[in-house]
């Protein structure tokens, strides 16, 4: 026996698919000013990694606020609680066709170990990449901050660069685990109509 | 209401004027508050007005421009300042020289010669204050004719006097200025510099005379030229700058007599069809004294546009500091701080048609041909590439500039100081670092070749070229004796033995600005192997900086795409098995 449960609501969504979106694109961007490809031309290039960049900021901010003000960023509380048993899923159970051992709830659809992924993700990663990115633009008023002395931009440069691999990475791994449900598409169903289909004990597979 | 409105109108127009590109958005928010037809077309007056501002700053500009323009065009009688020189009876007379001329001059203008008399024109000579050395043509060494002491009668055809080719030459008489050297309008006048303008023998050698086995030369029409005096031109100082070291373009590249009739692509400034600027457009002159240096380039002007006083020979005392249309992120203008105008806007020398020097090897001077006479090879495009007078010559056009950190401090190498022959002698050494704010990347041109130096003293050494007697290296070929008589001249001593050394020099461009299209783009720097490649002390996007960070980067996305591809693998193929199982 099936339930249905909401999972992500509609402004969750728009975030996650925009945020998305923009992440890509500039990583496309990004990494053809880095000169690993031509694509749109380095100017180009700079322009829409830049306007991309400061639309991502605003998806942000909003987001900020509404796991804020929605309580939604408990969702991202790490706990060690099962962390064993999750990862014991993905690299044995996984393969024996064994259900998944979390029981989604709406106030707790993330399991333990997304929920460490994606809080590295809020707290070190996002962090780094869009200070280290601010950073890059705005050089020119490193002196009139006076933070100047402090800074370096070939570091900066490192930094962005390497949060930028990071998160490619962390996509790579995101996009495999979301086709590892009941069915290939059940989870990516999920995030566009925002119902998953539970069994009656809230967990996703049966 | 009214009164509530008006501040509505204003405090947009302040808010505008400090957010510029987000203008609309303010007039959109500001109004938003209380949207009235009124405010509404308060705050367009007021944007209206903002806008014209600059709008009317170049309009003036350009009537400034095109007045000057016609001032120094040849003189038509629409074109007469404020007084008609053909009318004075003073130089309504026959001139027997150019003294007689310069009196005449200096009868009206008698502050004139004292004003030129202190200039770096007149004088040849002067302190760089930024590096307490003294520079000037009379003092410094290059890589090309080397010095002008001993050489003075060849050199000094480019000096702005009568006769500082002879020796009773009193450079503290007034009329010893030769007025018509700047003033002349007719283009016609820079006789005595004909041989370096190539221009045909029968313009000036009109006749032979047989019984004094002399040529009969025509000397220019001193009476018609006075009559027709005007304001310098590129013509007047192109013709000594365009042929800097002994011909056209030799020198400088982004000075040759392509700026005589520059096309857009070769000047924007200088074209007819462009600005159609002369030289003092931009070398503001006041008091026979003009702007700029090649001995102290203001490496970086951050006074801005100067609507009061002027062009100070830098690009930002007309453009200002923020010269390009803002950007989103306007990283255009953020590299006005560490790069000049000139890297970008210059994107080669010797655009015009005109090739210049960037190889002068000395020391294969002196071969001549089986019956002793001296030799000028040329290659395909009538360069010369070789000459007994001068030794090889490369010549090339569309030449990439180097480009350095430059912070306006150039010293030069003297022939006092000590080298080292082993490697390449720097002639000149131009300052400046990425730590250093007030240093901007800028283009050079570097001239490389071999010159001699005193093999024992190790110093460099100058040599009397010109001249009829046997000393004169380009009458007898003899080095030791020509760098003798030059050494003298400047009061130096030389040991008689000659070897020849590798040097280097570097001059500053500024000169033979692109139209904006051809300006260089991003990726001609932010690019693997990009013109700035070699560079130091700057990150810049694109270069390929920190490969490592790529390599680690790409390793780990491949890495994760393998472990992915390999976890699913096993996933189907473990289902697969335990399915067949069950």
């Amino acid at each position: 026996m099936t339930n249905r449960i909401y999972l992500f609501t509609r402004f969750e969504r728009f975030w996650h698919w925009t945020q998305a979106a923009l992440i890509i694109f500039m990583a496309v961007t990004g990494f053809e000013i880095r000169t690993l490809y031509h694509l749109f031309g380095f100017e180009q290039a700079v322009f829409l990694h830049t306007f991309a960049a400061w639309g991502l900021i605003g998806l942000w901010v909003f987001a900020v606020f509404w796991h804020a003000t929605t309580g939604e960023w408990k969702q991202y509380i790490p706990t060690m609680d099962q962390i064993v048993l999750i990862m014991r899923y993905y690299s044995v159970d996984i393969f024996s066709d064994a259900p998944h051992p979390y029981q989604k709830t709406r106030m707790k659809k993330h399991n333990p170990l997304q929920r460490l992924v994606y809080l590295s993700l809020w707290v070190f990663i996002y962090p780094a990449i869009w200070v280290s990115g601010i950073l890059y633009l705005f050089y020119q008023d490193w002196q009139a901050w006076g933070i100047a002395a402090y800074l370096n931009l070939e570091v900066i440069g490192i930094i962005h660069a390497s949060s930028g691999f990071l998160i490619i990475t962390f996509l790579i791994g995101h996009v495999y685990l979301v086709t590892t449900g009941r069915t290939t598409f059940i989870h990516i169903k999920a995030m566009i109509t925002g119902w998953e289909d539970v069994d009656h004990t809230g967990r996703e597979s049966d | 209401m009214i009164y509530i409105i008006a501040e509505h109108g204003l405090y947009t127009y302040r808010i505008i004027n400090i957010y510029d590109g987000w203008g609309v958005m303010a007039i959109i928010m500001n109004l938003g508050c209380k949207i009235t037809k009124k405010s509404i077309w308060i705050a367009v007056l007021f944007l209206a007005i903002q806008m014209a501002v600059p709008f009317a700053q170049v309009a003036a500009k350009s009537h400034e421009v095109s007045g000057e323009q016609l001032e120094s065009s040849p003189p038509e009688s629409s074109k007469i300042l404020s007084a008609d020189h053909s009318s004075f009876d003073v130089l309504n007379k026959d001139f027997a020289s150019g003294l007689e001329l310069t009196k005449a001059c200096l009868s009206c203008h008698n502050q004139s010669a004292k004003q030129v008399h202190t200039s770096p024109h007149w004088e040849w000579s002067g302190l760089n204050s930024k590096t307490g050395q003294t520079v000037g043509k009379k003092n410094v060494l290059n890589g090309l004719l080397m010095t002008i002491s001993s050489n003075e009668p060849y050199c000094t055809l480019c000096h702005i006097s009568n006769k500082w080719t002879e020796d009773t030459f009193d450079n503290k008489a007034e009329e010893q200025v030769d007025c018509l050297a700047c003033h002349d309008t007719t283009g016609t006048y820079a006789l005595k510099k004909m041989h370096q303008l190539r221009a045909k023998c029968s313009a000036c050698h009109v006749d032979f005379d047989k019984s004094k086995a002399r040529d009969v030369v025509r000397k220019p029409d001193l009476t018609k030229l006075a009559k027709l005096v005007g304001k310098s031109s590129v013509q007047t100082c192109g013709s000594c700058h365009f042929f800097s070291d002994g011909g056209d373009g030799v020198k400088h590249g982004d000075l040759d007599s392509s700026l005589f009739s520059a096309t857009k692509e070769v000047d924007i400034h200088m074209a007819k069809d462009g600005e159609g600027y002369d030289c003092t457009t931009c070398h503001k002159t006041e008091k026979h004294k003009m702007q700029g240096s090649r001995y102290m380039p203001a490496s970086k002007d951050i006074r801005g546009m100067d609507v009061v006083g002027g062009s100070r020979a830098t690009c930002e005392s007309c453009h200002g500091i923020e010269p390009h249309p803002e950007t989103v992120n306007d990283k255009l203008n953020d590299h006005v701080a560490r790069i000049a105008c000139q890297t970008c806007h210059i994107p080669a020398l010797a655009r015009g048609g005109v090739p210049t020097k960037t190889y002068w090897d000395w020391s294969t001077a002196g071969r001549l041909n089986d019956e002793g006479k001296a030799i000028i090879e040329k290659d395909g495009q009538d360069r010369v590439t070789y000459s007994s007078q001068r030794g090889s010559s490369q010549w090339e056009e569309n030449v990439v500039p180097d480009y350095i950190w430059f912070n306006g401090r150039i010293e030069h190498l003297t022939l006092t100081d000590t080298i080292d022959p082993s490697g390449v002698v720097q002639l000149n050494s131009f300052a400046g670092s990425s730590d250093d704010p007030e240093s901007r990347i800028w283009p050079v041109k570097v001239l490389r070749g071999k010159q001699p130096f005193d093999s024992e003293n190790m110093t460099l050494v100058t040599a009397h070229l010109f001249g009829k007697e046997g000393d004169a290296y380009w009458k007898a070929y003899n080095w030791e004796e020509s760098i003798d008589t030059g050494m003298k001249a400047a009061g130096l001593e030389f040991s008689g033995k000659v070897g020849f050394v590798e040097t280097e020099m570097r001059i500053p461009i500024n000169h033979m600005i692109a139209p904006a299209k051809d300006s260089l783009q991003c990726e001609s720097c932010h690019s693997k192997n990009g013109r700035l490649a070699d560079v130091p002390g700057v990150h810049m996007p694109g270069r390929g900086a920190n490969p490592i960070i790529d390599y680690l980067g790409i390793f780990l996305i491949l890495f994760s795409l393998a472990g992915v591809i390999g976890h699913a693998t096993l996933r189907v193929v473990l289902r697969h098995r335990n399915n067949r199982k069950a």
